[in-house]
């Protein structure tokens, strides 16, 4: 597989500051600024609502921010002369809805980006389809079409089809959020072992277990805003604000939550 | 059944069941009655020469297939091909964010949904050649009623193919974008296939009016190897004295459009099958 890019290696993968985004007159995100760095993996908690989704779309330009720039892989992403299309090409992304191309296969759909836009030959494209759907767990699937697949499956052909194009960072957008609970742990164990190779990964979750256990720093958003962040340990063990014991509260013990409520 | 039947008490001791039998035996009872009726009274002779005659429909091999029936199929095969090719570019200007090609197809579109397919034949047949003295549209009588259907077919084929792309879901074309591809490198290879996909079954549901429809050359000036079905079978019926050969005419119709909208069904019903 493709390591990541050296070139960026050592410095920030994205870099976002004073980032605004307003739909209408809703302002969904109001001051944002953070990095991640090469070859970390930053989790992205909060209520939903809180604007994360949104931030992770503004990094790849899938939603245009109204204010603030925004530095990915080296490249000012909203900068209007950026050729968008080159950098998107370096860049994952997955999405919570999978959006797996429903007439191609498996195979099909992790090849057809590097045909159409890295112009890789069949031969190539095929190749490094086959290795990345093994890769995923799915080297028997690979002429299944999207719709013969279970969630689980249809999100690890989406992940395979993200890494065959070598992206130097890997966005994710509540990936596990659509699954059954039992297909939920399959796709977690393809991006640990996907965090093990040193990929840059910036994940929206409601995983707090998986934060914990592979981000490298997790980042807490309400309202818009970045309200703390820091390493798993202290922001989800020990965190500094009372937003933040509000909601992981409410995410890791809910039964508990409505107890505490109900007195 | 443990409960007691709703409704007994009211409908006077007859059950919903038996009622519904005794409506039932009632219709198939009419049904049979004007079966007999007509069959009683109906000259099948006179019926039969007319409608039914052997020897006119003999005469009418192999010609009404050579020459009809294929005129018929290449007539309705160019306005398909003109109606599909500029169907796509009219629905991609209604969709543009360029407001002038939005402009244009709407008003293309309700131009051409709101005239009757008549008229167009007549502008494209008549109107054209007076117009502009000395242009030929290329191919004939083809190319005239191809371009007749084509014109009327791009309207109609437009929408569906403009609600075809709205149809595929807004994550394919965030998807296709997410990995680099231009927007018209994800229109051309993601969304597109997936709308033509979908709308198939209309499709061929507007190949079957255009077959049918093709049969308004009649109003241009054709040569006889230029008929197709409905003017060979008219005039052939004219020359004959005989109905006959509209009745073949219109079998030769149902052959082609029978199959057709069968086939449309059941795209349809595996497209259902298909989806999630």
């Amino acid at each position: 597989m493709t390591s990541p890019d050296k070139e960026t290696a050592g410095g920030n993968a994205v870099e976002i500051s004073g980032l605004h985004k307003s739909f209408g007159t809703n302002e969904v995100l109001r001051g944002i600024d953070f990095h991640v760095a090469a070859g970390e993996v930053v989790c992205v908690i909060g209520p939903s609502g809180s604007g994360k989704s949104t931030l992770l779309r503004c990094v790849n330009l899938l939603e245009e921010p109204s204010a603030g720039t925004i530095r990915v892989v080296g490249a000012d992403v909203t900068d209007r002369e950026v050729d968008i299309d080159a950098v998107r090409r370096r860049i994952g992304m997955v999405f919570q809805s999978f959006n797996l191309f429903p007439h191609l296969t498996a195979l099909g759909n992790v090849m057809i980006a590097q045909r159409k836009v890295l112009k890789r030959d069949k031969a190539e494209a095929e190749r490094v389809a086959r290795e990345n759907l093994e890769r995923v767990g799915l080297a028997d699937k690979v002429s299944s079409y999207p719709a013969q697949l279970s969630g689980g499956q249809q999100q690890r052909v989406a992940i395979a089809r993200a890494l065959a194009m070598g992206p130097e960072v890997m966005l994710f957008d509540e990936p596990t959020s659509a699954l059954d609970p039992e297909l939920v742990g399959d796709v977690l164990g393809v991006m640990r072992g996907l965090a093990e190779t040193g990929m840059t990964m910036l994940v929206v979750t409601h995983e707090m277990s998986f934060a914990q256990e592979v981000a490298d720093r997790v980042v807490f958003m309400d309202g818009g805003v970045v309200v703390e962040e820091g390493p798993p340990a202290r922001v989800i063990g020990d965190p500094a604000h009372e937003r933040t014991r509000t909601f992981l509260s409410r995410v890791l013990d809910p039964a508990a939550a409505r107890v505490g409520e109900g007195e | 059944m443990t409960a007691e039947p709703i409704g007994t008490a009211a409908s006077g001791g007859m059950s919903r069941r038996r009622r519904r039998q005794l409506s039932l035996g009632g219709q198939y009872g009419l049904f049979v009655v004007v079966l007999v009726v007509v069959v009683a009274l109906a000259d099948w002779g006179t019926l039969r020469l007319n409608f039914a005659n052997w020897e006119v429909a003999k005469s009418l091999f192999p010609d009404i297939i050579t020459i009809g029936l294929r005129n018929t199929a290449v007539y309705t095969a160019v306005g398909f091909g003109i109606g599909l090719g500029g169907g796509l570019i009219v629905a991609l200007m209604r969709l543009s964010s360029v407001p002038p090609y939005r402009w244009f197809a709407t008003g293309y579109i309700e131009i051409f949904r709101g005239l009757p397919l008549l008229l167009i034949f007549i502008f494209v047949g008549v109107g054209v050649p007076l117009a502009f003295p000395g242009t030929n549209i290329p191919g004939g009588a083809a190319g005239q009623a191809g371009l007749a259907l084509g014109l009327a077919a791009t309207a109609y084929m437009a929408e569906t193919i403009r609600a075809g792309i709205e149809a595929v879901p807004k994550g394919q074309l965030e998807a296709a974008r997410s990995l680099g591809m231009s927007h018209g490198r994800a229109m051309r290879s993601i969304i597109i296939p997936q709308a033509f996909r979908i709308i198939i079954p209309p499709l061929t549901n507007e190949l079957v009016l255009l077959c049918k429809d093709s049969s308004l050359v009649l109003f241009l000036g054709i040569t006889l190897e230029q008929r197709e079905l409905t003017k060979f079978g008219r005039d052939l019926a004219g020359e004959q004295g005989n109905t006959t050969p509209i009745i073949v005419a219109g079998i030769c119709y149902l052959l082609i459009t029978i199959p057709l909208s069968l086939l449309a069904r059941r795209l349809e019903a595996r497209q259902r099958r298909g989806q999630r």
